[in-house]
């Protein structure tokens, strides 16, 4: 699909001069959509009239002052709230649960004027690295349908890999838009934890998730955020920090950039090739004039432990309230309250998210608390504490995104401690909640490998222009899973 | 019931009290009471997916007020943690509440009972959201939730165990409720929930350090029931242990009706709440600035004003100490004092006759129309001899219901006293006249005859004859 092989700046000139109308671009959408997604199944639900509308209202307002994304083509991932349009978060729970407000970044997205297609496949409450956890359907890899696309935004990358959305929206609280973003050889960027309000994501770990964009190149990816980014009064985790212009951070030049390359996230468990491909991509920033060398980040090795109690502990709370009594799926005829709970969870939530719920339940549980919830917030701040000092040398630290590439549906079901081994190279960076990139960095055995470029605290500028600069270098971005 | 009196009662009170902000403590809803269900709502204090609580700066300083109040240390940083529990009155499944880092601790206040001042600690002062509120509809049919109330503010206050008997705890309730009232941050009317308290009682031999076992007390919505429900609770506790029993840690329900507590939950059903610091709320700092700030709002707290009565107006401590117990009847004493310097005499008005017709029509101050001003001038008429006491009566009455001045009242209704020694002679003739008999009775040494006559002679001038003109002009012709 041509279309969507073609730059934001080109898709706006051609608005401008009308050869292409919104119109056009929502139909094209819809068209692609109809052709692949039942072998991709990204969409969970789609918002074809309504997208058609909006379609409709910005061809008509002709003239008037254009939106940053206007007339673009979005998918939105399901546990983003949109007011009026089913959000399910891929829960059983939530099948019937149209949501009474936007979130933020919908409303943002809004004001920047692009066109919602409708809502994407996840892990189950963002519980997840391959799209398996979702209570609906399996989104298959547009790189090999075998493979899944990993997760949580699972639906987010695959749909934008395969050419259904120009771009979408993820969430990533350990990794869930960087590790999908590197399976589907696409572009996917978590914000500094605050960058983007919160405010209507559904919330897994409140002190981890944050929304970012997933796109085909890094400038997509700058004017994405752009439009997302900013404090939100609403969102009191949200800093109120000035915005830059992303895009005018471009500027291709990397000279002098050091890097920080951690010993730990190329060693035992990462996939030979995939290690071969970020040394690749290494010799091309000294190419173009920037330094790394290597590093240790000494407290890696805790950071899986660490993140699987302070998430499960936050989401044990976070979930409560999906008890059936307001809103979502309740229990036919229960005996008693007690009942209405016990059934509606049980058969409201998938088995992840009650072995998380557990986990979480457990850890914060009296007489548990110290051994568990307080020790991981105590190790979460030395592993910041790597970061912070990292930082005090380097520009940036990069690394893989994930261990391997996308592995085969059901290879790892019934696994969970491999599974979560998964998120080790994003994991230690969620915990530090400082921001970084995932872009492809060529294929493996035919599958794309995702380099991780991360960043200091509110500079997405350096990040985003790291990443340019070595997309500039390359082909990798270029490269278009064979859909037929 | 046993003698109760060779145990010692020890209590504790933790009571809730919510903050009159305007909004709720995490969103933009009104707190209004009374409004129709489910209208003061919105997705955040319904607890809707994805939404986020955002702190009420009013409440954060309702609650320093209060903290400083009751003499609290301030916390320099405080934060908010999640209290999670399950109940469909919590939308969220968890209240947001303040476990370790409370905003108020280490205060006290003073009761006084039996003309005795007592020290009562005050462990700590957090701030936290109320629930919603279930009826519960008979027959088991089900509930019906309005969650208006929801994310209300709300401070608890929870006292050391220093209180030694129920009158103490009825004392401290009501000096805390002045004091809320005083700081303006609360209507605190425990009818409408705006004052909330639970309690821990326990008893001991005399003499004994050790605390003996506790038992959590629910239930009780009225001062007079949390006196009731600890009396009660005491005598339980005595039985149980006279009967070589022990009492078990638990929480019991005070039933108003039957006079009773029940057993609602042991201590091994107690929940776990899994407190944990909230991730979506920043910590709160406060500074000595805003402290400052705070404190320079706190008014003449009732214990000052209770002191400043006694020397300045010389009223006694047990009149100082009724008129000071609510902010507006204070007010309403120092505005009278504005029209008259007869302080006894206006607190004896306000103890008396304001009181008294206030609690049989069970009012409150402001629902009725008598203004200190009135008050006042009432009391200088009386001075100035243009009413009797027994006219001021029907003065004051017609005060309260309609508003008017004293001076008004009198005119239209012509209540003035007649003062005029010869129309009450001639009165008084006529009636000595008419009842010859009592006229004989009086000289043959009834006295009680007396009063008879007064009476026929006030009941000719309707009350208005000047009562000590009648007695001495009527003497005077008896004895003639």
């Amino acid at each position: 699909m041509s279309l969507f092989n073609l730059r934001l700046s080109d898709i706006h000139n051609r608005l401008h001069h009308k050869d292409l109308s919104v119109a056009e671009l929502v139909e094209a959408s819809l068209a692609r959509i109809g052709e692949t997604d039942g072998d991709i199944g990204a969409f969970l639900t789609l918002d074809e009239a309504g997208a058609r509308a909006q379609a409709k209202a910005l061809d008509d307002a002709a003239g008037a002052e254009r939106g940053l994304l206007f007339g673009l083509p979005a998918g939105i991932k399901d546990n983003i709230v949109t007011e009026g349009l089913r959000t399910t978060c891929a829960s059983q729970f939530l099948s019937n649960y149209d949501p009474i407000y936007d979130a933020t970044v919908v409303q943002k997205l809004k004001s920047a004027q692009s066109v919602t297609i409708g809502k994407l496949n996840m892990d189950e409450f963002a519980m997840g690295g391959s799209n398996e956890n979702s209570s609906f359907q399996v989104t298959r890899n547009p790189w090999d349908k075998e493979r899944v696309p990993g997760g949580s935004s699972g639906g987010s990358a695959a749909s934008v890999a395969a050419g259904q959305v120009y771009f979408s929206l993820g969430s990533d609280t350990g990794g869930s838009i960087r590790q999908p973003a590197a399976y589907c050889g696409i572009v996917g960027l978590k914000p500094t934890y605050g960058l983007v309000s919160r405010f209507g994501l559904v919330a897994f770990a409140s002190s981890l998730d944050q929304i970012g964009p997933l796109t085909k190149n890094v400038e997509d990816a700058a004017y994405v955020l752009q439009a997302i980014a900013g404090h939100d009064p609403r969102d009191t985790t949200s800093a109120n920090v000035s915005i830059p212009d992303y895009a005018s951070a471009l500027t291709g030049d990397v000279k002098g950039l050091k890097i920080g390359v951690p010993k730990e996230y190329l060693g035992e468990g990462i996939d030979p090739q995939v290690k071969a491909r970020v040394l690749e991509a290494l010799k091309v920033f000294e190419s173009i004039g920037a330094v790394w060398e290597e590093i240790s980040m000494p407290h890696t090795d805790y950071a899986i432990a660490t993140y699987y109690l302070l998430a499960s502990s936050e989401a044990s709370s976070n979930l409560a309230r999906f008890d059936g009594v307001r809103y979502g799926v309740r229990a036919d005829n229960p005996d008693n309250l007690l009942d209405l709970y016990k059934r509606s969870r049980s058969e409201g939530f998938g088995p992840e998210v009650k072995r998380r719920i557990m986990l979480g339940t457990y850890a914060l549980s009296s007489g548990y608390y110290d051994a568990y919830y307080k020790k991981a917030q105590q190790v979460r701040t030395l592993i910041k504490r790597d970061f912070d000092q990292a930082f005090e040398k380097y520009d940036l630290i990069i690394g893989p995104t994930a261990p391997t590439t996308a592995f085969r549906i059901g290879a790892q079901v019934g696994d969970p401690l491999t599974m979560y081994l998964n998120d080790i190279c994003t994991i230690p960076v969620s915990l530090a909640g400082v921001p970084a990139i995932s872009v492809p960095c060529g294929l493996a055995d035919g599958l794309p490998v995702g380099l991780q470029i991360i960043g200091k605290p509110f500079d997405e500028s350096t990040v985003l222009r790291a990443a340019h600069a070595y997309e500039g270098q390359t082909e990798h971005h270029k490269l278009r899973p064979a859909l037929t | 019931m046993s003698v109760v009196s060779k145990y010692e009662t020890v209590v504790g009170l933790e009571v809730h009290v919510e903050l009159h902000t305007k909004s709720k403590i995490f969103c933009g809803c009104a707190t209004s009471f009374g409004a129709p269900p489910n209208t003061n709502t919105c997705p955040v204090c319904l607890g809707h997916p994805g939404v986020l609580p955002v702190l009420n700066r009013q409440a954060v300083e309702y609650a320093m007020k209060a903290a400083m109040a009751i003499n609290c240390d301030i916390a320099e940083w405080c934060k908010f943690d999640r209290k999670n529990y399950f109940y469909p009155d919590s939308p969220k499944a968890y209240q947001i509440s303040q476990y370790d880092q409370p905003i108020g601790s280490n205060g006290w206040i003073d009761i006084e009972v039996n003309g005795e001042t007592k020290r009562i600690g005050i462990t700590r002062l957090h701030l936290e959201e109320d629930a919603g509120k279930l009826t519960h509809i008979d027959g088991g049919y089900g509930s019906l939730a309005d969650f208006n109330r929801v994310g209300t503010p709300l401070v608890e206050i929870v006292s050391e165990p220093d209180i030694r008997s129920p009158e103490e705890a009825k004392a401290y309730l009501e000096k805390l409720k002045a004091i809320m009232q005083y700081c303006d941050v609360s209507d605190v009317k425990m009818e409408e929930g705006s004052l909330r308290c639970d309690a821990n009682v326990s008893i001991r031999p005399y003499g004994q350090e050790a605390f003996g076992t506790r038992t959590e007390l629910k239930n009780m919505n009225s001062f007079r029931g949390v006196q009731r429900g600890l009396e009660y609770e005491v005598m339980r506790q005595a039985d149980v242990l006279d009967g070589g029993g022990r009492v078990v840690q638990e929480t019991r329900r005070w039933d108003e009706s039957q006079g009773k507590t029940f057993s609602m939950r042991s201590k091994e059903e107690a929940h776990d709440y899994r407190y944990f610091p909230d991730p979506d709320l920043v910590r709160i700092h406060i500074d000595e600035e805003w402290k400052t700030r705070v404190r320079a709002s706190i008014p003449e707290l009732p214990d000052a004003r209770q002191a400043r009565y006694a020397t300045a107006y010389g009223l006694p401590s047990y009149d100082a100490g009724v008129i000071t117990s609510s902010i507006k009847l204070a007010d309403f004493f120092e505005e009278s004092l504005k029209y008259t310097n007869d302080a006894k005499a206006s607190a004896n008005w306000i103890m008396g006759d304001l009181l008294g017709y206030l609690n049989a029509n069970n009012l409150e101050l402001e629902q009725v129309k008598i203004t200190g001003q009135g008050l006042g001038e009432m009391i200088q008429l009386i001075e100035k001899g243009t009413i009797s006491n027994k006219i001021a009566k029907t003065v004051f009455k017609a005060m309260l219901e309609s508003g008017k001045l004293p001076q008004q009242i009198v005119e239209e209704q012509g209540l003035v006293q007649i003062s005029d020694e010869g129309a009450i002679l001639a009165i008084v003739d006529a009636v000595i006249a008419a009842n010859p008999q009592s006229v004989e009775d009086f000289r043959g040494g009834k006295d009680k005859a007396i009063g008879f006559l007064v009476g026929q002679i006030m009941k000719e001038t309707k009350g208005k004859a000047n009562p000590g003109l009648v007695n001495k002009l009527l003497m005077d012709r008896l004895k003639a």
